[in-house]
């Protein structure tokens, strides 16, 4: 006597993005706190000294923002026009901005009014920074010149005037107190020792150049310009080493983790892409609501603060893992004796084994299903938990009736309330392609059952138009679809096409039908050359 | 050497054992059921086949314990004899000829000497027409008696065992056939006849289809092709009868039977469940569910300690007063279709084909046994005739045995073909195979044929499996691609067509390197680890129907047939036709373990052989009308041990046997006579000790055994006249510390032997006799005495019931 078998539940694929170590930390984020500021928000830049605050340069003023407060801690507003690349030196105490004006200001953290002035640029300065050496400042702008300048003269102290178009990024070797890199509009690279005269290394990007990042190591250099994301090894004298076209607008800004292992990158089309930075595949994706100008990552990625055009500031903080835990009380469970009990019992040798069938344990449906209870297998499959947290099960019990031939049986006989949860599950689940199959015949079957109490029910009506809605949809899509396919499929044959006839040496043709001719015939050319 | 060579084809296995009625001998210790052409006879606690009583020509149609000697049994079969066996010894101990085919065969306590037999009727040259006939057994001591004295008692009854019965120990007996029962009494020599209409009211069939009576009471019941149970009393007058109606069955009941106290009935159906209903309360029943298979016959032992089923799938249960299955005595099943073919799994060497519904079937060719079942579909059955359920179709074992492939589909008439591609990996704790991925709807139509392939040594194999939606698909397993997952499964790697032609048949050459796949009349030739197209072989026109790659050293052939009679072998170096010749083949195969072929053609209704080798001209071996009707399937089985043959015409057979199938679902192979008399050699030194149950009181008891047995060698040692110690010692010890006489007397019995020479049988009888007459409990130990001769044993039997008549 074989034992019941209980019904398959099938393991189906899983739909949507897949689940990794990746998705669960980037999703591991409360929902973001937004800000509104006076302008669009071009620059963020963090703290280098706890707690961490940032600075958020927006229009004319740069606010500083604590780690967990949503208001500014600070505010400097003494710009006369709009502020740029407000950043910190690398102590905390300093911070330095550029200006639409062409001043750059240099503001002591603390304080209110400019330290000091430096004035010497002729058109707007879109990027300024510390030197590592802490006692200069580097400032690139739009008149096609960078700049070092002495923190407490207040003097220049070389210019260098070999980019060609806007500089608009630039970054500060926090290794060598000599070097820095800046990027230009005219989509070069340029790497300065400001112990000499001219730039070391001169790398093309292709597109203007949005913004610029150094690995911690230094070994590394990545660009971000145009659609294109590239990486440089600057060790191998500027080589390329790989380029990621992942966004469909310019890229405007880039971050890396706390840990060194992940790319982050913004760019106008509201995305965030995450890299892999050892493969530079996309490991995850933030969207956001408007054009991205401006990232910043906290340290130990406890926040991640992304400034947009439209001037929101959105800040997300790393969800707490400990706070759960302390809300609920492990429950007390029985102690290990009661799991142990008799189980080391040692039998003797003339003793006589009376073994005890295992009990085969069986889901409700399964039990139904075993008395051939048709009708109450369904309804227990329908049962709210089961239709809404594991549709598959209740799909695999109405397969299992159908394979029976009992699911004419079992869908018969209802009345209003459980003919209205079974079309609320058809409609909810009939276009996941993994339960289409089965629904479509459970659909036809109840139409067929049910056809002559159509217009008894407003509510059986209602599910029974929606329905319709929903198929009528769906033939419009698979409609499309197919169009697509056909349009793609002649795309596919002329560009093979191509290449055939470079090979067998045929005159070209320019009707498409034609083509699809000839294309028939190239093929069976080639496949007789090969035999 | 000897002169080999006389090959001959044989059948192997795999004979029903479901045809009729198995027996249960009187002790519940043996069961004995027809078996082809012989009858077998089981053990019902070990399931192995203690005996095969063989002797008749034709099918055996029924068994038959001799009412007057439980021990002996009768068997009829088609070739009109019946004969008398003693079962325990496996001797024929008479034959009797009648002369016409007898098709079942009853005996009643109240007619001695005198069986019951049912022939078709000869006056009538339509054998639809059947009559019941008893016959006279005369008494002699010949061993082929002519039965001649035959008379009529019932005409018009069916061929069907289980449409008559006879009632109250042979009082009355009753037949039905179609809507007609008729009840014969032999005292008034009359018989009453009650009909049914064809139909009830409620649309059910009312036709009769098996019957029982009841052994105490006058009740007889029968079955009914809606699944009614009638329980029919009072029958004595015509006018005055009743019944009462059972109905649980669901289908047609197709075997009822009272236990020998008749408080119980049984009773099995399609639904392969035995139901058990309480005589006089029969609302009370009890249900033995899910016994595999629907039941064909039903049988009590004697003592009601045993229900035995026989099932449709070639299956024997042996059940325990209807609670638990003890014994499943299981033969080779034989489906309708055979959809898998024959394939062999090359680490077991076991012979793999479709099963039960929705499994595969192990059989193992040496031992001639089912090995087990693997649960394919693992999906409860559901026993309804005219549903639609998965069924195996397609099947194939990679070269190491390690990955098994299988295709199940399910057609519905209204809904699309639903296609399951499963891969099974063998585990080796378990020593099974084990579900590793599940691939629904592989393709798009039915798939035609899927290979392996059958490089052993590669590290990663690849199955191809090719359809009628014009795709070839190659799958291979692939890393888990997410780190939740818990292992490798198999993905499909490529796709492939070929103008849109359907591909029949594909092939992987031996060293895994090329891939053959007949695109109908186009034969493809691929790269497995490129996957581009390496050539086509046209041919002339037909649809290819079995491609394979040579082995070993004519690796470099692909040979192929069409269904326009041609048979084609590429050399794959140049491209071109080899050689072609005109055959019609219908099934084409290679031996892995040689460069041989073997190619089966069907001709006017009967089949050749050919087989041959792709580089030689001439054929190996050649025998016309291997068989009646088409082979649907063959398979090359490599052999365990190299038989050793000089003789050219047998070579083939060295290394690996041929077995195939053919339309009537046969199991044949070719044998060579050396081969039947090794067989025959070992068959002889086969010795079966299992005639005790293991129970708990045989444990205590073969403690005492295994003393006496250390006894017995120190006494043997002694020169001491034994005889006089085992007598003193049975004699003069007191009978309550004595073991049981049955184990004392087989000393006992030897120390009379000891000084009996083979001449002298003769005036040992006399002192046996003796022996026998102290108590007739002790001839079951009085028959382990190792004695040789057939005549001893038959006058022994006679013997043996002459003091049971005296003391009753």
């Amino acid at each position: 006597m074989a034992s019941f078998k209980p019904t398959q539940i099938p393991d189906l694929p899983k739909l949507g993005e897949k689940i990794t170590e990746d998705t669960l930390y980037w999703k591991n984020y409360k929902a973001p706190v937004q800000i509104k500021e006076f302008g669009a928000v071009s620059n963020i830049d963090f703290s280098p000294v706890s707690p961490h605050n940032f600075a958020v340069t927006a229009f004319t003023r740069i606010h500083i923002y604590g780690p967990f407060s949503q208001e500014p801690v600070k505010t400097f507003t003494r710009f006369k026009d709009t502020a740029y690349c407000g950043r910190f030196r690398s102590d905390g105490q300093l911070l330095v901005a550029g200006c639409e004006d062409s001043v750059v200001r240099l503001y002591d953290v603390g304080g209110k009014a400019a330290l000091r002035m430096y004035k010497g640029h002729t058109k707007a300065v879109h990027v300024a920074d510390f030197t590592t050496g802490r006692y200069q400042i580097l400032t690139a702008s739009d008149d096609y010149t960078c700049r070092l300048w002495d923190i407490p003269n207040a003097v220049e102290l070389t210019a260098y005037q070999e980019h060609t178009d806007y500089v608009r990024c630039g970054v500060t070797s926090k290794l060598n107190r000599d070097l820095f890199i800046t990027g230009s509009y005219d989509h070069t690279l340029r790497v300065f020792d400001s112990r000499t005269e001219k730039s070391v290394m001169t790398m093309d990007h292709g597109q203007p150049v949005e913004s610029l990042l150094l690995y911690p190591s230094e070994g590394l250099l990545v660009s971000a310009g145009g659609r294109y994301v590239k990486v440089w090894d600057l060790l191998k004298g500027g080589q390329p080493l790989v380029s990621l076209k992942n966004h469909h607008k310019t890229v405007t800004c880039l971050a890396l983790n706390s840990s060194g292992q992940r790319l982050l990158s913004a760019s106008l089309d509201r995305h965030v892409k995450v890299y892999n930075t050892t493969n530079y595949k996309v490991v995850h994706n933030f969207d956001y609501a408007a054009a991205i100008l401006s990232l910043g990552l906290a340290p130990d990625d406890e926040s991640i603060v992304v400034g947009m055009t439209n001037s929101i500031l959105s800040i997300k903080h790393r969800k707490n893992l400990e706070e759960p835990k302390e809300t609920s009380k492990p429950r007390r469970r029985p102690s290990y004796r009661v799991f142990m009990k008799g189980k080391n019992f040692v039998p003797k040798q003339d003793d006589y084994f009376v073994s005890k069938p295992a009990r085969q344990h069986l889901a409700k449906y399964d039990k139904q299903l075993k008395r051939f209870n048709v009708s109450k297998a369904l309804d227990t499959a329908l049962e709210a938990w089961l239709r809404r947290k594991k549709p598959e099960v209740t799909v695999a019990v109405i397969k299992e009736l159908d394979r029976r031939g009992t699911l004419k049986n079992a869908l018969a006989g209802r009345d209003e309330e459980q003919l209205s949860r079974l079309l609320c599950f058809v409609i909810g689940n009939f276009f996941d392609t993994r339960f289409t199959p089965v629904l479509a015949t459970t659909a036809e079957i109840v139409l067929d059952i049910y056809q002559c109490v159509i217009g008894q029910s407003a509510v059986i009506d209602r599910h029974l138009i929606h329905l319709q809605k929903l198929l009528e949809k769906e033939i419009y899509y698979q409609k499309d679809l197919m169009e697509i396919l056909g349009m793609l499929d002649t795309m596919f044959a002329f560009s093979l096409l191509r290449k055939e006839t470079a090979v067998a040496g045929l005159p070209e043709c320019h009707t498409a039908a034609a083509n699809v001719e000839i294309f028939k015939i190239v093929f069976e050319q080639s496949t007789c050359l090969y035999t | 050497m000897v002169e080999y060579g006389d090959i001959r084809v044989v059948y192997r296995g795999g004979s029903k054992i479901n045809f009729r009625k198995p027996v249960i001998s009187n002790d519940s210790r043996f069961l004995l059921c027809a078996s082809g052409e012989s009858v077998k006879v089981f053990s019902s606690v070990t399931e192995e086949c203690v005996h095969e009583l063989r002797g008749h020509t034709g099918q055996v149609t029924g068994v038959l314990l001799r009412p007057s000697n439980h021990l002996q049994v009768y068997s009829c079969s088609t070739d009109g004899t019946v004969r008398l066996w003693d079962f325990t010894d496996g001797i024929l101990v008479r034959t009797y000829v009648v002369g016409y085919p007898v098709y079942s065969i009853y005996a009643s306590l109240n007619h001695k000497e005198v069986v019951f037999i049912v022939t078709p009727v000869q006056s009538d040259k339509r054998t639809e027409l059947f009559q019941l006939v008893a016959v006279n057994l005369p008494q002699t001591p010949d061993q082929l008696v002519e039965a001649r004295d035959l008379s009529a008692v019932l005409s018009d009854v069916s061929s069907n065992p289980s449409t008559i019965a006879f009632g109250r120990g042979g009082e009355y007996l009753a037949s039905v056939n179609n809507l007609k029962m008729e009840i014969y009494f032999f005292k008034k020599n009359k018989s009453y006849s009650f009909s049914l209409r064809e139909y009830t009211k409620n649309g059910g069939k009312n036709t009769f289809t098996c019957i029982a009576c009841h052994p105490k009471d006058d009740c007889v019941a029968t079955g009914h092709d809606d699944g009614k149970i009638r329980l029919w009393r009072n029958f004595k007058q015509k006018k005055e009868y009743t019944y009462s109606t059972l109905h649980w069955h669901h289908s047609a009941v197709s075997s009822l039977c009272f236990t020998p106290e008749g408080t119980n009935l049984l009773s099995g159906g399609v639904e392969s469940v035995l139901v058990q209903w309480r005589y006089n309360q029969e609302n009370q029943k009890d249900f033995l569910p899910r016994l595999g298979a629907a039941i064909t016959h039903v049988t009590v032992s004697p003592d009601g300690a045993l229900f035995s089923t026989s099932h449709s799938d070639n299956k024997i249960t042996i059940i325990q007063s209807c609670v638990k299955v003890s014994a499943v005595i299981q033969g080779l099943v034989k489906g309708e279709n055979v959809t898998t073919g024959l394939l062999v799994d090359p680490r077991s060497k076991a012979l793999v084909l479709n099963g039960r519904p929705g499994h595969l079937q192990f059989y193992s060719l040496q031992r001639d046994k089912l090995l087990f079942h693997l649960d394919i579909v693992q999906q409860e059955y559901i026993h309804e005739a005219g549903l639609e359920q998965f069924e195996v179709v397609r099947a194939a074992f990679d070269a190491s045995g390690l990955w098994l492939a299988t295709v199940e589909e399910r057609k519905q008439k209204s809904a699309e073909l639903e296609l399951n591609l499963k891969l099974w990996s063998f585990d080796e704790q378990t020593q099974s195979f084990v579900l590793n991925t599940t691939v629904s709807a592989p393709h798009e139509a039915r798939i035609t044929a899927m290979c392996f392939s059958q490089a052993a040594d590669s590290q990663t194999t690849t199955l191809v499996s090719a359809s009628r939606d014009g795709h070839f698909k190659a799958w291979q397993l692939g890393l888990p691609a997410h780190t939740d997952d818990e292992g490798p499964s198999w993905s499909c790697d490529f796709v492939g067509a070929y103008h849109g032609l359907v591909p029949r048949c594909c092939c992987f050459s031996a060293d895994g390197s090329l891939l053959a796949v007949g695109f109908q009349e186009v034969v493809t030739v691929w790269n497995p680890t490129s996957w581009e197209l390496l050539t086509t072989l046209s041919q002339p026109p037909g649809d290819v129907r079995n491609l394979c790659f040579g082995q070993l050293s004519c690796s470099k052939y692909l040979l192929g047939s069409n269904n326009k009679k041609m048979v084609c072998c590429w050399n794959l170096l140049t491209c071109s036709l080899e050689w072609s010749t005109s055959m019609d083949v219908s099934l084409l195969l290679v031996d892995s373990r040689s460069e041989n072929m073997a190619a089966f053609c069907c001709q006017d209704g009967s089949t050749d052989l050919f087989v041959f080798k792709p580089s030689e001209p001439r054929p190996l071996f050649s025998q016309k009308a291997v068989c009646s009707g088409r082979v649907i399937h063959a398979v090359f089985t490599p052999r365990e041990v190299m038989l050793e043959s000089s003789e050219e015409s047998s070579q083939w057979l060295n290394r690996s046997q041929l077995y195939f199938l053919t339309e009537f679902m046969d199991l044949l192979t070719f044998s060579t006579k050396a081969e039947e008399e090794k067989l025959m050699a070992s068959s002889k030194q086969l010795v079966i000790d299992d005639t005790v149950a293991m129970t708990p009181f045989y444990l205590l008891l073969g403690k005492h055994r295994h003393e006496h047995l250390g006894n017995e060698e120190s006494a043997e040692r002694t020169p001491l006249p034994q005889s006089s110690v085992a007598i003193k010692e049975l004699l003069q010890t007191p009978a309550h510390v004595l073991p049981a006489t049955s184990f004392l007397c087989s000393m006992f019995a030897k120390s009379l032997l000891i000084s009996v020479t083979e001449t002298s049988h003769h005036c040992f009888l006399s002192s046996s006799v003796s022996v026998v007459q102290i108590s007739h409990s002790l001839y079951r130990g009085a028959l382990s005495l190792t004695f040789s001769g057939v005549f001893w044993c038959k006058s022994y039997k006679e013997f043996k019931f002459y003091p049971l008549k005296i003391a009753s």
